[in-house]
């Protein structure tokens, strides 16, 4: 009897998607990782360092405290009931959850809310929104979602009508976008951003990379900006910005801002800039430009990746539109709650004056501080050796360095056949145990080869790293020198 | 470029095409009409919680603990945590390095995996391999993932129950596949007719659909009925006749409100069947933590268990759901806590225990009160729901009523929906969301509200329906 679901009967969009983050360099560490626990001293290393995906509390980074309360009595609300609570939990956690328990009908966390989630948790994330841009935001434009990437999808579900239609994504980009664009049948349109220059965005160039493909047939319909950005960590310059949406309301493109790393920005002279701040300091109103703003719980100094908490924030789209958005959204029924209500904690952080105040501003500082630290020292470890230039991670969690593979490894890396980024990733990991994401996952200029590293290893492993690292790359391009 | 912004004519007409009643017309008129300030009776969707039902003691001390880890440092957390709650928690963590707040393995953690497969190795008898389970945010998505690998285009054909849960009809939209019904027998107590399912089948290859796959809902929704093992074989053997995946969603296998059915999974059946027909037959099980007695629904817990799919198959699923990185990890836990409950002995079994008879058997005595308020009304004739959490009883309609609705541009299920919600506050989902034979009329609604409205609620549907029947009365028959 011939296999209904063999592989060669699937759906050849999921046969066509790809995802590096999670890929084959992974799986070998995995399967690497299960040989060390059986055969203890088999491998050159005695643990595996995975630098390869944005998880900050898989590494040691602690949850921050004032939410992590806040969550616990909303999970099981018969503790506000308990005098002993207060000897366990702050007084501004406790009112905080009872004020959050007041916004879900019959305070009932195990039931289905509305499908785009509560509405006083939409209230109190508008209200955060507004708070932070300047200009108002309304409930009714946001849905919360199981982490930003459903609400990724669910775009390029609407978009994406046949094998014709193009999005702009940029070039490196997180592979979501390229696997999101792959799994619903669409073109991905590259802009590549400019290496040379801190990974900046040139307009000219992605107006021409939209006038190339139309002349191609394709029907490009929307931008895709990462802001700050993945992998490459550059926070777009306001002017930029305002760029971007002049060319997006000429050219009648949705823009599709990913802003989940708006709270990792590591420099002093850039700041992040929403682009619902931008559209509206542009004078758009709603009937200029559809745009879709991405954040997420799991990055920011609240790393809180496995809660699956995030949210869209709709704007310049027509009723119609809104409907079918609403209506994918329902057959989902809903969003995790906790995550809804993680959601709207980091939009409303404790603030100056409230009880939690002090410990909660300690535990950021202390985050962003080390993320700093962490970005500036790897930065500056692979700058120091021959053959890597990296260029500096203004935000976000990763750095992206270039590698000039000397002619022999290339060579070596086809007869191995992969690419010769993917090679080299996996020549580190056999020697190091230390598991990066070949750059050959994200994109890059052909010819040029890179991997992505996070900068979320605990402080303290930065050193250890650093050095195996280097020993490992000298002793690879002493292999390879031509 | 003339075009401006994006226009409803530009989206994918897949999407277009979705319908979903259980949060469509009905639901939303029934919001409006609540932001009026009218109390409203929201039956439209399997939501236990949400009309009254408590969450289980114990999951949500677990959880709890979970979530703030810096509690279980604390001398006094044993002052209002029970022992074996502390005890679970650690367990989970130690489960999950990262705690909560770390993306797991994508395919869920796998102590929460393994302990999924000790549950189906406990119910059916038969082992589990925890690498063939992979833990979903809701069971939805895990259909959604399923459907989208099987279907490649419009010729693809998903047989699904008709009544179906509109999740199904919905996907094979969304996907750009061909749904092919099969009707389940109303007279039968909805029970499956193969050969109707048959003739669909034919019927649908003769228009050129490469029928693909078989969805079976078993304790059924809207409908309730509880397959017999009969049943399950008939169904296994055709599929390995057919050659169909058969999609087995088993999210009800906890609510079953009579004896002579109780619920047998089909990997139990197929195995039991042995042969080749055990070996060959490609089956995909769903499981969630919404429904049972659990009814947690807003932690989006769920998994589905592959059995006989190629090995690069599996591998292909895994890639898809590793885009999504990972289910949420509290999710996990609460299904981790299901499939592992506290034990006779444990500090907190007996309060479980309480807890969880006290639902079932209230969810029993409702399912019986529901089916027979219904069937007191002259015009009503309701099918005893067997399982499930749903009532679906069949709804006579005058011709003055239908051709009323009909020139108002409604469906006449819609129409007397439409009517109920605005007499009496109860808002249920017309039958023609879940698909019904043409001509042929009926409402889903929940036997959720709490036992001691009951009696108010069907009293109030019966007054409603007499004076709508009154009203639409065929005075000519007179």
């Amino acid at each position: 009897m011939a296999s209904t679901v063999a592989v060669e009967n699937l759906n050849p969009k999921v046969l066509k998607c790809e995802y590096a983050v999670r890929g084959e360099i992974v799986i070998h560490a995995q399967r690497l990782q299960q040989q060390l626990q059986t055969q203890p001293g088999s491998l050159p290393f005695d643990e595996i360092l995975y630098c390869n995906i944005g998880n900050p509390q898989s590494l040691g980074q602690q949850p921050v405290t004032f939410f992590r309360e806040v969550l616990a009595l909303c999970d099981h609300p018969y503790l506000l009931q308990r005098d002993e609570i207060k000897s366990l939990f702050s007084a501004d956690s406790i009112s905080r959850a009872k004020q959050i328990l007041a916004l879900i009908p019959g305070k009932a966390t195990g039931a289905y809310s509305h499908s785009q989630g509560i509405k006083g948790l939409r209230d109190t994330i508008a209200a955060g929104i507004t708070s932070r841009d300047g200009f108002p935001a309304n409930a009714d434009d946001i849905f919360l979602t199981d982490g930003a990437s459903p609400g990724v999808h669910l775009m390029m579900q609407l978009l994406i009508r046949n094998e014709k239609d193009g999005i702009l994504v940029p070039i490196p980009q997180y592979p979501l976008y390229s696997a999101s664009i792959a799994l619903h049948g669409g073109a991905l349109v590259p802009y590549y951003l400019n290496e040379s220059t801190g990974w900046g965005l040139e307009i000219s160039d992605v107006k021409k990379q939209l006038e190339d493909a139309r002349s191609k047939g394709i029907d490009v319909r929307a931008l895709v900006v990462i802001n700050p950005g993945n992998p490459t960590g550059q926070v777009l310059a306001e002017e930029n910005q305002y760029d971007i949406v002049k060319f997006c309301k000429n050219e009648g493109l949705v823009l599709l801002a990913d802003e989940v790393y708006q709270e990792n920005i590591y420099v002093d002279n850039k700041k992040f800039h929403s682009f619902k701040k931008i559209v509206r300091s542009l004078g758009y109103g709603e009937e200029d430009l559809p745009l879709v703003s991405y954040q997420s719980v799991s990055k920011g100094y609240y790393g809180e990746c496995g809660k699956r908490g995030g949210y869209m924030e709709i704007t310049g789209f027509s009723a119609p539109v809104r409907e079918q958005i609403y209506k994918i959204a329902s057959v989902n029924l809903c969003s995790n709650i906790s995550g809804q209500i993680l959601a709207s904690l980091i939009m409303n952080p404790p603030k100056a004056g409230d009880e939690s105040y002090a410990s909660y501003k300690a535990e950021k500082d202390g985050i962003i501080a080390s993320l700093t630290r962490r970005a500036k020292s790897l930065e500056d470890a692979f700058n120091k050796l021959d053959g890597i230039t990296c260029n500096e991670a203004e935000g976000a969690m990763y750095l992206f360095p270039q590698l000039s593979l000397p002619q022999k490894a290339i060579e070596a890396a086809k007869v191995a056949n992969k690419a010769p980024d993917a090679f080299y990733a996996l020549c580190l990991l056999e020697s190091t145990g230390i598991v990066v994401v070949p750059g050959s996952g994200f994109g890059q200029v052909p010819g040029t080869w890179h991997f992505r590293c996070t900068i979320l290893p605990q402080e303290e492993k930065i050193p250890a790293i650093i050095s195996r690292f280097k020993v490992f790359h000298e002793a690879f391009m002493v292999e390879y020198h031509e | 470029m003339g075009r401006k912004g994006l226009d409803y004519e530009d989206l994918n007409e897949n999407v277009k095409k979705v319908q979903y009643a259980v949060r469509g017309e009905l639901y939303l008129r029934a919001s409006e009409l609540q932001k009026e300030g009218k109390r409203i009776i929201f039956t439209n969707v399997g939501n236990p919680h949400a009309l009254g039902q408590k969450p289980l003691t114990f999951p949500r001390q677990v959880v709890a603990l979970c979530q703030a880890p810096f509690l279980l440092d604390d001398p006094n957390v044993g002052l209002i945590f029970p022992a074996d709650a502390i005890a679970r928690a650690k367990h989970y963590l130690a489960m999950a390095p990262g705690g909560l707040g770390a993306y797991s393995d994508s395919r869920g953690i796998p102590g929460v995996r393994k302990e999924v497969a000790e549950f189906i190795r406990r119910r059916d008898g038969y082992p589990s391999d925890p690498e063939l389970i992979y833990l979903t945010d809701g069971a939805s998505k895990g259909v959604m993932q399923m459907l989208n690998a099987i279907i490649r285009n419009g010729r693809d054909g998903i047989l699904v129950p008709v009544p179906q849960y509109p999740l199904y009809s919905a996907a094979i939209s969304l996907f750009g596949g061909s749904l092919v019904p099969y009707y389940l027998d109303e007279e039968a107590n909805w029970g499956l007719d193969l050969v109707n399912t048959r003739q669909s089948v034919a019927a649908a290859r003769s228009n050129g659909i490469t029928v693909r796959a078989m969805v079976i809902i078993n304790p059924g929704n809207p409908t309730g009925q509880c397959l017999s093992e009969a049943n399950l074989r008939e169904i296994l053997n055709f599929c390995y006749q057919e050659n169909l995946v058969l999609l087995a969603d088993e999210v009800y296998q906890q609510n079953v409100y009579q004896d002579e059915r109780p619920f047998i999974s089909a990997r139990k059946v197929l195995f039991d069947m042995g042969g080749p027909i055990s070996r060959e037959v490609q089956l995909i099980s769903f499981h969630t933590v919404s429904k049972g007695y659990w009814g947690e629904c807003g932690q989006r817990g769920g998994y589905f268990e592959m059995t006989n799919i190629p090995p690069k198959t599996v591998d292909e699923i895994y890639k898809v759901a590793s885009i999504a990185l990972s289910p949420n990890v509290p999710g996990q836990i609460f299904m981790g806590l299901m499939m592992n409950p506290p034990k006779p002995g444990d500090i907190s079994y007996l309060k479980f225990a309480t807890e969880s008879k006290s639902i079932l058997d209230s969810l029993r005595r409702r399912a019986q009160i529901m089916t027979d308020g219904f069937n007191s009304c002259r015009n009503v004739v309701c099918n005893f729901t067997e399982g499930a959490m749903y009532s679906f009883p069949q709804i006579r309609l005058p011709q003055r009523a239908m051709d009323t609705a009909r020139s108002a541009g409604k469906e006449p299920d819609v129409f007397y929906c439409l009517k109920l919600l605005e007499a009496t506050g109860i808002s249920t989902v017309p039958g023609s969301g879940f698909g019904q034979k043409e001509g042929v009329f009926h409402l889903r609604t929940t036997i959720l509200p709490a036992e001691e409205d009951m009696p108010a609620i069907m009293s109030s549907f019966k007054k409603f329906n007499d004076s709508f029947m009154e009203q639409y009365q065929d005075y000519s028959k007179l």
